[in-house]
């Protein structure tokens, strides 16, 4: 029975993704559609981040001195002045591997 | 540029995101053996469902002996997030044919939407832009399959204390990074992350596509009544 829920499963999955690439026509979007939806990954995004960073596994906040919010804050301040994908995340790993063994 | 070399440069672009997916897959493929899914169920998961969070979320609501309705209605929130990425992206794969737009639907992740949207934007007026994805999408789908096979057979084969793991949402932070300049997109991004903080104990994840929703409401109203002022 796990397979058939399996399979269920994957192609509730795959709809997510493809519907809209399908169904959407470009040419019927008004243009504040389109607009709004240059804001989809500032909208989406923080909403994985946010909770990853600040709470724990049980949804409590962390205590400040934590690691991972240094790290966090680190690559958003190299993040900001370099604007480079790959130093964000080596910036903001390599700090939380500090902050975890040296403190 | 030939059909390869933009293949070449989706493989290129995803490439630093794909440092989380590596530990993120063995954890799943550890956690599903531990809660006693068959090994063979646990890979196949993987190119069936092809998304990490929810593949986890399915495991454990099977062991839990939770209902199927439950287990289902679960995978769709949270991949809700993937209907706006499609309505994105609408905007430069429609006009391909079905064949494309089902592979690259299939491919479609967090990360591959993200490089590649960027991809697009820039060079929507070139023929061949979709191989982009192909790129993108297929560097990590194969990276997934080897990762989580790893985790499964394998067992816990990277340290925990490296914390890979919180490589995910530095991953995340860097794909809107160029956007903290940006007034409008700071103030949507502050909305969405909090709102994510604050109804986070809600079910099934469904703080995320709840504070994407609210976050992109705030972004409507930015744009008809404050485009004066911000832009």
């Amino acid at each position: 029975m796990i397979w058939f829920w399996v399979l269920i499963a994957g192609v509730v999955t795959f709809l997510t993704r493809y519907s809209m690439i399908t169904f959407i026509n470009p040419k019927t979007l008004s243009k504040t559609s389109k607009e709004v939806l240059k804001y989809v990954p500032s909208a989406v995004f923080p909403a994985i981040i946010f909770p990853a960073i600040f709470l724990d596994q049980e949804g409590y906040f962390l205590n400040s001195n934590s690691p991972q919010i240094w790290g966090f804050l680190i690559a958003a301040i190299f993040g900001y002045f370099f604007n480079n994908i790959i130093l964000t995340i080596v910036s903001g790993l390599v700090s939380f591997w500090i902050f975890t063994f040296l403190f | 540029m030939k059909k390869l070399q933009i293949l070449k440069k989706g493989f290129l672009d995803v490439m630093p995101l794909t440092i989380p997916v590596i530990p993120f897959g063995i954890i799943y493929g550890v956690i599903a053996i531990e809660i006693g899914l068959s090994p063979i169920v646990a890979f196949c998961m993987s190119f069936i469902i092809f998304a990490g969070s929810s593949q986890i979320a399915f495991a454990q609501l099977f062991s839990a002996g939770a209902s199927p309705l439950v287990m289902i209605s679960s995978v769709a929130v949270i991949n809700s997030r993937h209907f706006l990425y499609g309505a994105v992206l609408s905007q430069y794969l429609n006009k391909l044919n079905y064949f494309w737009k089902i592979l690259l639907g299939y491919l479609m992740t967090d990360q591959a939407f993200s490089v590649s949207l960027s991809y697009f934007k820039k060079n929507y007026k070139k023929k061949n832009a979709h191989f982009h994805m192909l790129g993108s999408g297929f560097t990590l789908w194969f990276l997934w399959q080897l990762s989580t096979l790893a985790g499964i057979i394998l067992g816990n084969i990277v340290p925990e204390q490296l914390g890979l793991t919180f490589a995910i949402p530095l991953t995340f932070l860097s794909l809107i990074i160029s956007e903290l300049r940006k007034k409008d997109h700071l103030i949507v991004i502050a909305v969405s992350g909090l709102a994510s903080l604050a109804l986070y104990d809600f079910p099934f994840k469904i703080y995320i596509i709840v504070s994407a929703f609210l976050a992109l409401g705030v972004s409507y109203i930015l744009i008809t009544k404050f485009k004066k002022i911000l832009i």
